[in-house]
C-alpha cells in the first residue's frame, strides 16, 4: 500500500506542479485574428490603412460646425424642448459650464483625431517606401486640422510632438500657450505644403491647396496678415480653384468636391450609427439635427430642428442677394408654396439652415437622422477669397486686392457688378467681415470670426468678454490632470 | 421491475433442487417510528433471489432455501440480516443509520457534515423546487435564503435572472460563480426538477474557489440514482396561464383630451380638442397589449440503482408564451439528462452526468424608449387600434407625439426574430480510494453551446420621421455562435485521526479552466415578399445599396485559468473546528506580470453544545459559534484588456466610396490586475426545542478592493473616444457591503397536522468608498432624452445612487417665483404651478451644480417568509419575499405634450393652493421634466410569491394500479405585490449595477395560475 501511496503522491505532485508551472505562453495565448497595434507599420499598406483612421475623426467635427453656429448670433439652439440636448441650449445662452457633454465631445473627438494622426507619426521612421512623405504630410495636415479646432475652442492645449498621449500624460504635460500651439500647427502645415500633391490621390484626401488655405486661416487667427496674404494669394493664383457660378447648386449633393472645394469633410449615407456613438456615423449627424421637425413635403427629409437661423441674419441679406434663400429656408413661405407641413420645435424662428438640411432621396442607412451624406464644405474657395481680402485689408497691404477678392464673391451673390464695394480701410474691413457672415452663414465660422476680430461682445447675447472667447475645458479633464492644469479664466 | 422479477424467478428455477425451500413473508418497519418502510431491498446472500417491500412495507419471497441469510437494505438504515430457518411471517425493525442521516453539505472540493461547517453556508433542497415549481432554477432562491437576492431583468419568458449574494460589490459582474456537480456551469437553462440541492457559500468558505468566488458561490448538485433501490419513476406535469399583475392608471380619452386642452391653454395656444363629447374612455392600450398567455410543463425522471450501479434519467419540456405578444415573446425549453455511476472496483468509482438542453426564444423590444409597453403607456387613448380601413392606426407624426412612439400592436405584429440554442454539458469523474482515508478524484466537466439567431427587419412605415421606419431595404440578420468551456479537476483528500481527539483532513488539488467562443454574423438584403416566411439569406438575393461590409465574425482569445488549492480542516473532540484554505490562481485576463494571485482564508468554529458544561437537557439542542476571514478574487473582465489591438473603427470616404482602414481599439491598461474581496463573517447556528427550531444568524462585512472598472473614463487626450475605441479597464474602486442575516425555521406537528414556518431577513449597507478615476464617480443610465445620466457610483454613496435635483414643492404664485433663484438654466423660467428646485449649493442660481443624491436602488432590508402545512392527504405552501428601502426612477413616461399620461396628473396644480406635488400641465417650455426627486418613488414591496394547495390520493386507492404517489395541486405564482410603487414591477431590475434602478417600463413578471399532477411509481 505504501508503494501505491508514494506513486500516487508522485503523480499528484507532477500534475499539480504542471498546473502551477503553466507558462505565460500557455496561459496568455495570442488572440486569433487580431493585430497588435504596437507591432504594425510594416508595409506601405499599413500606413495607408492607419491614415484612413486618422481621416475618420473629421466626420465627428459635425458638432463643431453645429455648435459653432449655435454659439454665434447666426442661429438659436432649437430642438424639441428646453431640455433637449442641454449642452446645446446652454451654449446658445452662453451659460455653459465645464460640465457640458457636447463641449466634452468636441474635446474628446478632436483629441481622438490628434491621437490617430500621431499614431502614424510615432511610427513614421519604422518602414520606408515610395510615397511615404505624402502619407506623413497628410497625417500632419490632419493633426494640424484637429489641433486648430482644439485651440479655437479651448485655447491652450497640451502638445506632444509626433507621439500619442498616454493615459497619465495629462498629469505631467502642461497646456501649451496658444502661441506654441499655433507654432506646432504651422510647422505641421508647412511640412504638409511641401510634401502634398496639388491634386489628391483620391477625392477626399488633403491637397497642397488645402494645407495652404488652412495655414492662411491659422495665420489670420493670429493676425499674421502678411503671412496670411502670401499663402492665400498663392492658393488663388496657383491653386486651380474657382467659384461655382450658381450659388444655389453649391450645397446639393451632386456639387460635392467641385471646383470651389478646397477641403471638404466627406460623408456617406451608407452606414449609420446610434446615439450611443454619434462619432461612429459615416453620415453628417449635424444635418439630421438641423432638419425640419415633423416635416412632410417635397425636397427635404425631417429632422430635429436644432440650429435655427435668426430673423436678424435672414434680414441682413440685401435685396437681390441670391444667397439668402439658398442659405436659409423660410418655412412659412415654403409651406405656403408647396403645401408642406412641419412642426414647431423649441425656439422656433421660422427659419432652417438650408445649406445643411437633409435632402430626400438619400439611402440614410440606419437611423435616417444620423446618416445624411451631405459633405461639409470645410474650406471653400469663397472663404479663401474673403480671407485673402481680409489679410490684404487688415494688414494694410493692399486694399485694391482686398476689394477685388471681396467683389468676386459679391458678384456671384448678386449676379451683377452693381453691388461691388468700393470702400477702403476700416470701412472695407466691416464690409469684408459682413460678407463673411452672409457668404458663410450656417457653415460654423461665425463665432470664431467674431471672437478673433473682437466683435463678439454685443453681437452674441450673453457673451462675456474675458471669458466666452474660449470654452471651458471639460470638468473631468481638470480632475484627471490632478492639479497639472487650470481651468480657463472665469469658468 | 416486473421483468426483473421474472428474471429472478427464472434464475431461481435454474437452482432448483439443491435443497429444501420455504416461503417467507412479512413486513418491515422503522424501529423508531414504527412506520412501515416501502421499497426496502431484500436479497439472499449467495443466492440470486430477492424482492422489495411494497407501499405498506410488506413482502413475500417464495422458495427460499433454508439456511439462507436475507439481507434487508434501505438508504439511511443499517442493513438487517435474517437467517431463514422455516416458512414464516416475520416482522423486521430496521434501525436508522444516524451517521448516514447526518446532514452533509457539499462545500469546496468535497463534502462536510453540516454541523462541522465553519463558514456561512446555506442549503436549499429539492423540496423548495417542488413547492415553488420555478420555471428557471434561479427562482428557487428568491426569498428562501438569507443574504441572497434574486431579481428578474424582465417578466418576458426566458429573461435573464440576476442573483446577488450579500449586496452589490462591483460595477461589473456581480453574479456568483455557479458550479454544477463541480464544474463551472450555467444555472439558467437547467431543468429545475433535475436539481437535488443548492449550496450557497456566502463568506470566506468560498475562497477555495478563489479566482471567481468574490461574488459568492452556488454549488448545484443534480439528482442521482440511489444504490440498491428499485426503479422509481416520477412524472410531473402542470399547465396554466399567465396574466399581467398590473396595469398603470392612465388617462382615458376624455380625461386626456381635457388635460391636453388645459396644457395648450396654459401655453396660450388654441385647444386641440374643442369638443370632447363622444370621446368616452377610448382605447385602453394596456388591455390591448396584455393577454392571457399559456404555460405548460411536463417532466419525467427515472432513477434507481443496484449494488454497484446508480442511474437517473430525466426529460422535460416547458412551453411558455408571453403576456405581451404571446408567442412573439415566447420561450420553450427541452432537456434530457442521464446520470450514471458505476463502482468499477471496490476502490474505483466512475460517475457521468450529461445534460442536453434545447431552447427557443422570441423577443420584443422591451425596457426602453420605443418598447412595446412604453408605447402602450404613451399612445393616447383617443386613438383606436385600427383605422377605418382595418389597418393599424398610425400614431400621428406631428409634433408632440415623439418620433419613436408607434402603435404597439403594429409593433408586435411587425417584430420577427428567432433564437435557438442547443447545449450539452456534463461531467465525467473518477474516484479512486488509494488506501483507507486517501481518496483521489479527477473530474472533467464541460459545456458546449451552439446558437442560431435570426432577425427580420421588414419594410415598414409608421409615419414621417418615425424612428422604426424602414423604407429602403428589407434585411434579415442571421448569426451563429459557439461557446465551449471545460473545467478539469484533480485533487486528493486525506483524513487522519491522531491520538483519538485530533481529526485532520487535508485536500490538495489543481484545476484548469478554459473557455472559448466564436461567432459569425451575416445579413441578407431584399427579403422576398417582405415576409418572415421568406426571411433567410438563402432567398434574400439583394445587394446592399451601398457596398459595405455587413458580414463579420469573431473568435475569442482563449480564457485560461490554472489554479492550485489546498485546505486543511482540523477538528478537536468535535468541539473546536479550524480550517485553512489556500489558493493560487493565474488568469489569462491579466498580463504575465499580474496574472498570478494568492487567496487565503481561515475559518473557526466552536460547537458549544458539545462542551461538558453545556446542559443538554435544556431547550438548546445544538449551538455553534463560527467566524471566518479570507480573501477572494475576481477577474471578470473582457479578455485582452492588457493588450492593444487594431480593432478600432477606421472608415472614411475616398472617391465617394466608403473605405476601410485600421485603428487602435479599446485603450489598453497593461497593469490591470486581480480584484480582491476581503470577507469577514461571524455567525451562530442553533437548534432548539427538540430540533424543531433552527436559527442561523450572521454578521458580514465584505470589502471589495481594486475593483475592475470597465471603460473607466480617462483623459480624452488619450484617444479613447475614437469610433470603435473605448476607455481602459482600470482597478479603480472600493466598495463595502456589510450587514446582518437571520434565518429561522420552525417545524412541528399537532397529530396529523404538520407545519413549518421559515423566515429570513438580511440587512445591507452598501457604500462606495473609493472611485479612483479622476472624477470620483462613474455615471450610467439615461433619463428622458438628452439629459445627464441619473445614476452614479460615487464615493460615500450607495452604488447606483440617484443624482438629480431636489424639489421643494410647487410655486404657488408669481411672488414665490420671484423670490426664488432663477431656474432658467434648467430650460425655462419658472411660472406659478412649476416645480421649485432647491438651490443646494446656495449660489443664487439653479443649475447642474445643484444636483444631489435623491435615492438609491439597493434595499436596506430584504426578507423572506414561507409556510408549509399538511394535514393527512392535503398540503399547502406559501412563499413570500419583501424588499424595504429601495427606490426606483420613473422613466416610462415620454414627457411629450400630446402623449398619454398617468392619472396622477389629474391632481395637478391648477391655481394657488391646489397642489404642492404635481406641477401644472403646459404645452409650453417648462423645467418640470428634468430629473428630480419628483421622478423617484419608493419601490419597497412585499410579494406573495407562491401559494399552492395539494392533495395526494390515498395509498389504498392507488396501490391497486401499482402507483406509489399521486398528487394533484393548484398553484398560483406571483400572487400579489403590496407596494406604493406606481410602475409595473417594483421587483424588476435591469441587472446593471449602477443604472439598474431606472424603470423604462419593465415587462412585469406575470401572475401564473397552474394545475399540476405528480405521479410516482
Amino acid at each position: 500500500m505504501k508503494k501505491y501511496t508514494i506513486k500516487i503522491g508522485l503523480v499528484l505532485i507532477v500534475v499539480l506542479s504542471a498546473i502551477s508551472a503553466c507558462s505565460d505562453e500557455f496561459v496568455n495565448e495570442d488572440p486569433p485574428y487580431a493585430i497588435d497595434s504596437e507591432n504594425y507599420f510594416n508595409a506601405k499598406e499599413d500606413y495607408e490603412n492607419a491614415l484612413i483612421g486618422a481621416y475618420d475623426l473629421l466626420q465627428s467635427s459635425y458638432v463643431n460646425v453645429l455648435l459653432g453656429e449655435i454659439a454665434s448670433d447666426n442661429t438659436l439652439s432649437g430642438g424639441e424642448s428646453a431640455t433637449d440636448v442641454v449642452g446645446f441650449q446652454q451654449v446658445d445662452d452662453m451659460i455653459h459650464t465645464p460640465v457640458n457633454s457636447n463641449l466634452k465631445d468636441i474635446w474628446n473627438w478632436m483629441f481622438a483625431g490628434v491621437y490617430r494622426a500621431s499614431y502614424i507619426l510615432e511610427f513614421k521612421d519604422k518602414t520606408d517606401f515610395e510615397g511615404k512623405n505624402q502619407i506623413i504630410a497628410e497625417a500632419r495636415f490632419l493633426k494640424a486640422y484637429y489641433n486648430f479646432e482644439l485651440v479655437k475652442w479651448f485655447g491652450p492645449i497640451p502638445i506632444k510632438v509626433d507621439q500619442r498621449f498616454g493615459v497619465k500624460d495629462v498629469e505631467t504635460i502642461p497646456r501649451s500657450p496658444v502661441s506654441e500651439v499655433y507654432a506646432n500647427i504651422e510647422s505641421d502645415l508647412l511640412f504638409a505644403i511641401d510634401n502634398l500633391s496639388p491634386t489628391a490621390p483620391q477625392t477626399g484626401r488633403a491637397t497642397k491647396g488645402a494645407a495652404q488655405a488652412l495655414l492662411g486661416k491659422v495665420y489670420l487667427y493670429q493676425d499674421k496678415f502678411v503671412n496670411a496674404a502670401n499663402v492665400l494669394e498663392d492658393v488663388i493664383l496657383n491653386g486651380n480653384y474657382s467659384l461655382v457660378s450658381d450659388y444655389s447648386t453649391l450645397f446639393e449633393n451632386n456639387a460635392e468636391n467641385g471646383p470651389e472645394s478646397v477641403f471638404e469633410v466627406q460623408y456617406s449615407d451608407a452606414q449609420g450609427a446610434g446615439f450611443g456613438c454619434l462619432q461612429c456615423s459615416e453620415g453628417n449627424v449635424a444635418v439630421g439635427f438641423n432638419g425640419i421637425r415633423n416635416y412632410n413635403g417635397p425636397m427635404f427629409d425631417s429632422g430635429y430642428s436644432f440650429n435655427v437661423p435668426t430673423q436678424q441674419v435672414y434680414d441682413d441679406f440685401e435685396v437681390g442677394d441670391n444667397r439668402r434663400d439658398v442659405a436659409i429656408l423660410n418655412i412659412v413661405d415654403w409651406a405656403a408654396s408647396t403645401g408642406a407641413t412641419y412642426g414647431e420645435g423649441y425656439k422656433h424662428t421660422g427659419f432652417f439652415n438650408r445649406k445643411y438640411l437633409p435632402r430626400q432621396g438619400d439611402s440614410n442607412v440606419g437611423d435616417q437622422n444620423l446618416t445624411n451624406p451631405n459633405n461639409y464644405r470645410a474650406i471653400r474657395y469663397a472663404d479663401v477669397l474673403l480671407m485673402a481680402a481680409e489679410a490684404f485689408n487688415r494688414g494694410g497691404i493692399d486694399d485694391g486686392k482686398a476689394r477685388t477678392y471681396l467683389n468676386l464673391v459679391r458678384r456671384r451673390a448678386f449676379g451683377d457688378t452693381n453691388h461691388d464695394i468700393s470702400a477702403s480701410g476700416a470701412a472695407l474691413t466691416d464690409f469684408i467681415l459682413d460678407e463673411r457672415r452672409l457668404e458663410l452663414v450656417g457653415e460654423g465660422h461665425r463665432f470664431f470670426d467674431l471672437v478673433r476680430t473682437n466683435r463678439a461682445v454685443g453681437a452674441i447675447p450673453g457673451f462675456t468678454a474675458g471669458k466666452n472667447e474660449i470654452f471651458p475645458v471639460p470638468f473631468e479633464e481638470i480632475q484627471f490632470s490632478n492639479g497639472n492644469w487650470q481651468q480657463n479664466p472665469n469658468y | 421491475m416486473r421483468s426483473n422479477f421474472l428474471l429472478i424467478t427464472l434464475l431461481l428455477f435454474t437452482s432448483i433442487g439443491f435443497s429444501q425451500t420455504v416461503d417467507v413473508s412479512g413486513s418491515v418497519f422503522d424501529s423508531g417510528t414504527g412506520e412501515p418502510i416501502p421499497s426496502v431491498n431484500i436479497f439472499a446472500k449467495d443466492y440470486k433471489i430477492g424482492t422489495s417491500t411494497d407501499f405498506d412495507g410488506n413482502f413475500t419471497l417464495s422458495k427460499v432455501p433454508v439456511g439462507v441469510t436475507l439481507v434487508f437494505s434501505y438508504v439511511g438504515y443499517l442493513n438487517y440480516e435474517y437467517k431463514v430457518t422455516q416458512a414464516e411471517v416475520i416482522k423486521i425493525n430496521m434501525i436508522q443509520d444516524l451517521k448516514a442521516l447526518e446532514e452533509v453539505v457539499v462545500i469546496g472540493y468535497g463534502t462536510k457534515a453540516k454541523k462541522d461547517v465553519t463558514g456561512s453556508v446555506a442549503v436549499v433542497d429539492s423540496k423548495i423546487i417542488e413547492d415553488l415549481r420555478p420555471i428557471k432554477a434561479e427562482q428557487a432562491l428568491q426569498g428562501t435564503v438569507a443574504g441572497v437576492y434574486v431579481s428578474a431583468s424582465s417578466g418576458a419568458p426566458g429573461s435573464r435572472i440576476d442573483i446577488r449574494i450579500r449586496g452589490i460589490s462591483s460595477n461589473g459582474d456581480n453574479g456568483p460563480l455557479v458550479l454544477i456537480d463541480g464544474y463551472e456551469g450555467n444555472m439558467e437553462l437547467l431543468n429545475p426538477s433535475d436539481i437535488e440541492s443548492y449550496t450557497v457559500l456566502k463568506d470566506a468558505q468560498a475562497s477555495v474557489y478563489g479566482a471567481k468566488g468574490a461574488n459568492g458561490v452556488i454549488l448545484i448538485t443534480t439528482k442521482q440514482g440511489k444504490k440498491n433501490t428499485k426503479t422509481k419513476v416520477s412524472f410531473n406535469s402542470y399547465t396554466g396561464f399567465q396574466e399581467s399583475t398590473r396595469k398603470l392608471n392612465l388617462l382615458n380619452a376624455t380625461e386626456y383630451a381635457l388635460l391636453l386642452n388645459e396644457s395648450y391653454a396654459n401655453a396660450g395656444l388654441s385647444l386641440p380638442y374643442p369638443n370632447v363629447e363622444g370621446l368616452g374612455v377610448g382605447t385602453d392600450w394596456q388591455d390591448e397589449v396584455f393577454e392571457k398567455a399559456p404555460i405548460m410543463n411536463n417532466d419525467i425522471s427515472i432513477s434507481g440503482g443496484s449494488e454497484t450501479i446508480t442511474y437517473a434519467f430525466s426529460a422535460s419540456k416547458i412551453n411558455q408564451e408571453g403576456i405581451v405578444g404571446l408567442e412573439k415573446s415566447g420561450f420553450d425549453r427541452g432537456t434530457a439528462r442521464l446520470a450514471v455511476g458505476v463502482d468499477l472496483f471496490d476502490n474505483l468509482k466512475i460517475k457521468t452526468n450529461f445534460i442536453y438542453t434545447d431552447f427557443n426564444r422570441q423577443g420584443l423590444n422591451e425596457n426602453g424608449l420605443g418598447s412595446v409597453l412604453f408605447n402602450a403607456i404613451n399612445v393616447p387613448s383617443v386613438f383606436s387600434v385600427y383605422d377605418v380601413n382595418g389597418d393599424y392606426t398610425l400614431v400621428p407624426d406631428t409634433p408632440g407625439y415623439g418620433l419613436e412612439v408607434i402603435n404597439p400592436l403594429a409593433q408586435i405584429k411587425n417584430t420577427y426574430n428567432s433564437y435557438n440554442q442547443e447545449r450539452l454539458n456534463g461531467s465525467i469523474s473518477l474516484e479512486y480510494e488509494v488506501i483507507n482515508d486517501l481518496k483521489l478524484t479527477t473530474r472533467y466537466g464541460f459545456q458546449r453551446a451552439n446558437s442560431v439567431g435570426k432577425t427580420f427587419n421588414m419594410l415598414i412605415y409608421y409615419g414621417q420621421g418615425k424612428v422604426f421606419n424602414n423604407e429602403d431595404q428589407s434585411t434579415v440578420n442571421q448569426n451563429t455562435e459557439k461557446f465551449s468551456n471545460y473545467t478539469f479537476d484533480l485533487f486528493a483528500e486525506y483524513q487522519k485521526t491522531l491520538f483519538n481527539d485530533h481529526k485532520f483532513k487535508v485536500t490538495i488539488g489543481g484545476t484548469l479552466h478554459e473557455a472559448n467562443g466564436e461567432g459569425l454574423f451575416a445579413t441578407g438584403y431584399d427579403v422576398p415578399n417582405n415576409s418572415w416566411e421568406y426571411a433567410d439569406i438563402a432567398l434574400a438575393n439583394g445587394l446592399p445599396t451601398n457596398p459595405i461590409k455587413t458580414n463579420r465574425s469573431y473568435k475569442s482569445t482563449p480564457y485560461k485559468r490554472p489554479s492550485l488549492f489546498g485546505t486543511l480542516d482540523y477538528n478537536f473532540r468535535e468541539k473546536y473546528l479550524l480550517s485553512f484554505i489556500f489558493r493560487r490562481d493565474q488568469s489569462s485576463n491579466f498580463g504575465p506580470e499580474f496574472s498570478v494571485a494568492y487567496f487565503r482564508s481561515v475559518l473557526g468554529g466552536w460547537i458549544i453544545s458539545e462542551e461538558d458544561f453545556f446542559n443538554n437537557d435544556g431547550k438548546i439542542n445544538f449551538l455553534k459559534l463560527r467566524a471566518s476571514y479570507g480573501t477572494l478574487g475576481n477577474d471578470a473582465i473582457p479578455g485582452d484588456a492588457y493588450r492593444s489591438f487594431l480593432t478600432g473603427e477606421s472608415e472614411y470616404i475616398y472617391n465617394g466610396t466608403l473605405t476601410t482602414g485600421t485603428a487602435v481599439g479599446v485603450l489598453t491598461n497593461p497593469s490591470v490586475k486581480w480584484e480582491t474581496d476581503t470577507k469577514i463573517d461571524v455567525g451562530l447556528d442553533a437548534k432548539m426545542f427538540n430540533n424543531k427550531l433552527e436559527i442561523t444568524a450572521d454578521y458580514y462585512n465584505n470589502t471589495r478592493k481594486d475593483l475592475l472598472i470597465r471603460s473607466t473614463p480617462v483623459s480624452g487626450t488619450a484617444g479613447g473616444s475614437a469610433p470603435g475605441s473605448g476607455n481602459p479597464t482600470v482597478n479603480a474602486g472600493t466598495v463595502e457591503n456589510k450587514g446582518f442575516e437571520l434565518a429561522l425555521n420552525y417545524k412541528d406537528n399537532i397529530k396529523d397536522f404538520n407545519y413549518g414556518i421559515g423566515f429570513n431577513i438580511t440587512s445591507i449597507n452598501n457604500k462606495v468608498t473609493q472611485v479612483n478615476n479622476g472624477s470620483g464617480f462613474i455615471e450610467s443610465g439615461a433619463f428622458g432624452i438628452g439629459q445627464p445620466s441619473p445614476t452614479r457610483m460615487q464615493e460615500g454613496q450607495t452604488i447606483g445612487a440617484f443624482y438629480g435635483y431636489q424639489t421643494d414643492g410647487i410655486f404657488q404664485n408669481q411672488a414665490e417665483v420671484n423670490a426664488h433663484p432663477s431656474q432658467i438654466a434648467l430650460g425655462a423660467e419658472a411660472s406659478p404651478g412649476d416645480i421649485r428646485y432647491k438651490d443646494i449649493n446656495g449660489d443664487g442660481v439653479i443649475n447642474l451644480n445643484d444636483r444631489t443624491f435623491i435615492g438609491k436602488p439597493i434595499a436596506d432590508y430584504t426578507l423572506g417568509f414561507n409556510l408549509n402545512l399538511s394535514y393527512k392527504n392535503f398540503d399547502f405552501v406559501g412563499y413570500s419575499y419583501a424588499s424595504i428601502g429601495n427606490d426606483m426612477i420613473r422613466n416610462y413616461e415620454r414627457t411629450e405634450n400630446r402623449l398619454n399620461k398617468l392619472n396622477y396628473v389629474l391632481g395637478r396644480w391648477t391655481g394657488e393652493g391646489t397642489s404642492n406635488e404635481v406641477p401644472r400641465v403646459t404645452a409650453g417650455a417648462s423645467a418640470n421634466n428634468v430629473f428630480s426627486d419628483y421622478f423617484v418613488e419608493d419601490a419597497s414591496f412585499l410579494r406573495i410569491q407562491n401559494v399552492q394547495l395539494g392533495y395526494s390520493l390515498p395509498s389504498s386507492l392507488i396501490e391497486k394500479i401499482k402507483l406509489t404517489k399521486v398528487r394533484l395541486y393548484a398553484s398560483v405564482n406571483n400572487v400579489y405585490t403590496f407596494t406604493k410603487y406606481r410602475g409595473f414591477d417594483p421587483a424588476a431590475n435591469s441587472g446593471d449595477p449602477i443604472s439598474g434602478g431606472i424603470d423604462y417600463g419593465f415587462y412585469p413578471t406575470p401572475r401564473t395560475y397552474m394545475l399540476g399532477l405528480n405521479v410516482n411509481f
